[in-house]
């Protein structure tokens, strides 16, 4: 309600205001020396009512090239618009290509299902992006000891490598590491940050 | 590897020793200790102030601090009482330190069995110290040793004593000399450290400023192997302790998990180049002699046998991580676990008879200690969280392992049985990781 208020408040205040500065942009338009030289010629032949009639001309013009003007800020708008979208998708499936991880189970390294489906996508990303080398990072849940999970780790980056591969990206672009349980997504103890921890996550480089 | 050897074989000694048997005839009382288990029942011992020989302020301090020291010197391997210097009845201030000048009735009295005397003469900034082991209810001197060294260097000087003690009532050599080295991440990142072997005085080892992880002595106490992400994945690392000189090995995928031949400057590890996890034989300077495993699965964490013939090591072949035990020269393998699904983490003993190593199990994670015949399995650790990382100390009667029973994760020990498990030390960050050197380590 208040808010409202404030709103006609201001709206009292401004348009007098911009009314009153319009106005004075009239005159002086109308006693610019510059903008009247053929102004000037036409109020000589035509007298007063002329001069007035110049002014308007001016005017019309002036409504012409402020409406050119406004559609070129608008076009440009649009044309920045479309490249941030772009360039917003670009890094979103870039963010979504890395972002999505898949996920083992406990002491495991098989793909479940799941994790197929997700490493597709990334073929498609892959082929798709060809100049785009990655970094698959192994990943294990802080249970069981830190050299055997960086072994564990090592065979989760591998087999997710492996599929990649073999569904047609080059190995060349693809390198395995293995961090074991040293960087946990969530170094909470509990069932939820264990299975998130017991990720391959994806990097580009 | 020959001048490698030669060029670090002579080991530098910071102190000058001035080494005196006491002509009494000494016995020698390996009967003291029960090496079946010497920790059943621990020996009172006494270890009254040390006398100022010439009655000097100085030689009293040094007298009451390095007889302190000598308490918790001798205490902290488990097989002693170190009684209560409130209860003696005999001051050998006055009465004197000689097994002439002391009445053995005072002390069996009060139940010590073992009797501590010490003496202190400072010249400037010498200090020379003469102890005496006694039995006191044979009233029998076990051993005299007198030492000259610096006034600062009083701890080593008595721990060098404390050494003494436990080879004349064991028959082996002590562990005062030795360090630990592990895994701190106070700074961070997680980077090896090494602390004394009662966990005084540690000491940042590496600063990679990146995740640092496994640190493996060199039998000779002057390497230590570790992995580093450095360089981005985990490679190994072989530094010299004191030089700079270091090796790396950096194939593609797993450096992992050095461990140092018991006698030759070889190692085994962990690298997954040919894209399966296997165990290598490695050169000191990290060149690939052999293959050990072969094995399509994860094999990982060796450790060797004390005759250098065997390494135990943690392998998945029969579907779980398990421990085994394998030949070098035969390549034969035999299970050395069968309870518990999760087993990892093998420590061959310096004795050579049993392996410790990690079993998960319920949510929990704990030590246990097994035959290498794969017999009478114990568990060391109960009802404590996660226990991790066992490491015997060189004369086998202690395990250094971490532990998170108290909320992070710090350095403790244990008897090889199990018993007194206390926490090493506390530092920022949390510890993982120990390793204890060999016998003798200068750093």
């Amino acid at each position: 309600m208040q808010k409202r208020m404030w709103v006609v408040f201001a709206l009292v205040m401004i348009v007098p205001g911009l009314l009153f500065t319009v106005s004075c942009g009239k005159k002086k338009i109308a006693s610019d020396p510059s903008s009247v030289t053929s102004g000037a010629d036409v109020g000589k032949k035509g007298g007063e009512g002329k001069d007035s009639a110049a002014g308007k001309l001016s005017e019309e013009e002036m409504a012409k090239q402020k409406a050119l003007e406004e559609q070129r800020r608008k076009e440009e708008e649009a044309k920045r618009k479309l490249t941030e979208e772009a360039k917003r998708k670009l890094t979103e499936e870039q963010a979504r290509f890395e972002n999505e991880d898949i996920y083992f189970e406990f002491d495991s390294s098989t793909l479940l299902p799941t994790a197929q489906e997700v490493l597709k996508k990334k073929v498609a990303y892959l082929k798709a992006n060809p100049k785009i080398n990655v970094v698959i990072e192994g990943h294990c849940d802080e249970r069981g000891t830190n050299e055997y999970n960086l072994a564990l780790g090592d065979r989760r980056a591998k087999s997710a490598l492996s599929f990649l591969a073999n569904l047609g990206v080059e190995t060349s672009r693809m390198t395995a590491i293995s961090y074991g349980e040293e960087r946990p997504l969530d170094a909470t103890h509990s069932e939820d940050a264990w299975a998130k921890n017991r990720r391959a996550h994806t990097v580009i480089e | 590897m020959t001048n490698a050897m030669r060029r670090y074989g002579i080991s530098l000694t910071t102190l000058v020793f001035f080494l005196l048997i006491f002509s009494d005839k000494c016995d020698s009382a390996f009967e003291y200790i029960d090496i079946n288990n010497p920790f059943l029942r621990k020996i009172p011992i006494a270890v009254p102030f040390f006398k100022a020989l010439s009655k000097q302020k100085t030689e009293v301090d040094l007298g009451k601090s390095g007889s302190q020291t000598a308490g918790e010197t001798l205490a902290f391997t488990g097989f002693f009482k170190v009684m209560d210097r409130g209860a003696f009845l005999e001051d050998p201030q006055s009465a004197g330190i000689e097994t002439a000048e002391i009445l053995f009735k005072n002390w069996v009295a009060i139940g010590a069995e073992l009797l501590i005397t010490g003496g202190v003469n400072v010249r400037g900034d010498m200090v020379e110290m003469e102890f005496r082991l006694f039995d006191t209810f044979k009233g029998r001197l076990l051993v005299g040793k007198r030492y000259e060294g610096s006034v600062k260097d009083e701890r080593k000087i008595v721990q060098q004593f404390c050494d003494e003690v436990i080879y004349a009532l064991t028959g082996k050599r002590g562990i005062f000399n030795a360090k630990i080295a592990f895994v701190s991440n106070g700074t961070g990142n997680k980077e090896i450290y090494i602390c004394d072997f009662n966990g005084t005085n540690p000491r940042q080892f590496t600063r990679n400023k990146a995740i640092t992880l496994s640190p493996a002595w060199s039998s000779d106490g002057k390497w230590i192997a570790y992995t580093s992400y450095v360089k981005g994945k985990p490679d190994l690392f072989i530094h010299h302790l004191k030089e700079n000189l270091n090796s790396k090995v950096d194939h593609e995928g797993l450096n992992i998990t050095p461990a140092w031949h018991p006698q030759k400057m070889e190692l085994a590890a962990t690298l997954s180049f040919s894209g399966d996890q296997e165990i290598y034989l490695l050169t000191e300077t990290g060149k690939i002699i052999k293959r050990l495993t072969h094995n399509n699965g994860i094999d990982v964490s060796p450790s060797w046998s004390p005759d250098g013939t065997r390494i135990a090591f943690v392998s998945k072949r029969s579907g779980t991580p398990q421990i085994y035990v394998q030949n070098i020269e035969s390549n034969q393998v035999e299970r050395v676990t069968y309870y518990g699904k999760h087993n990892t983490q093998p420590t061959w003993s310096p004795a050579g008879d049993r392996i410790a190593y990690t079993s998960m199990e319920k949510g929990e994670t704990n030590i246990f200690s097994i035959g290498v015949n794969g017999k009478e399995p114990v568990q060391l650790t109960h009802n404590a969280r996660d226990n991790e990382s066992p490491s015997w100390s060189p004369d086998g009667n202690l395990i250094a392992f971490s532990s998170n029973r108290e909320g992070n994760s710090r350095i403790y020990i244990m008897t090889a049985y199990g018993t007194d498990q206390r926490r090493l030390l506390t530092m920022p960050g949390e510890q993982s990781s120990p390793q204890w050197s060999p016998r003798i380590v200068n750093y």
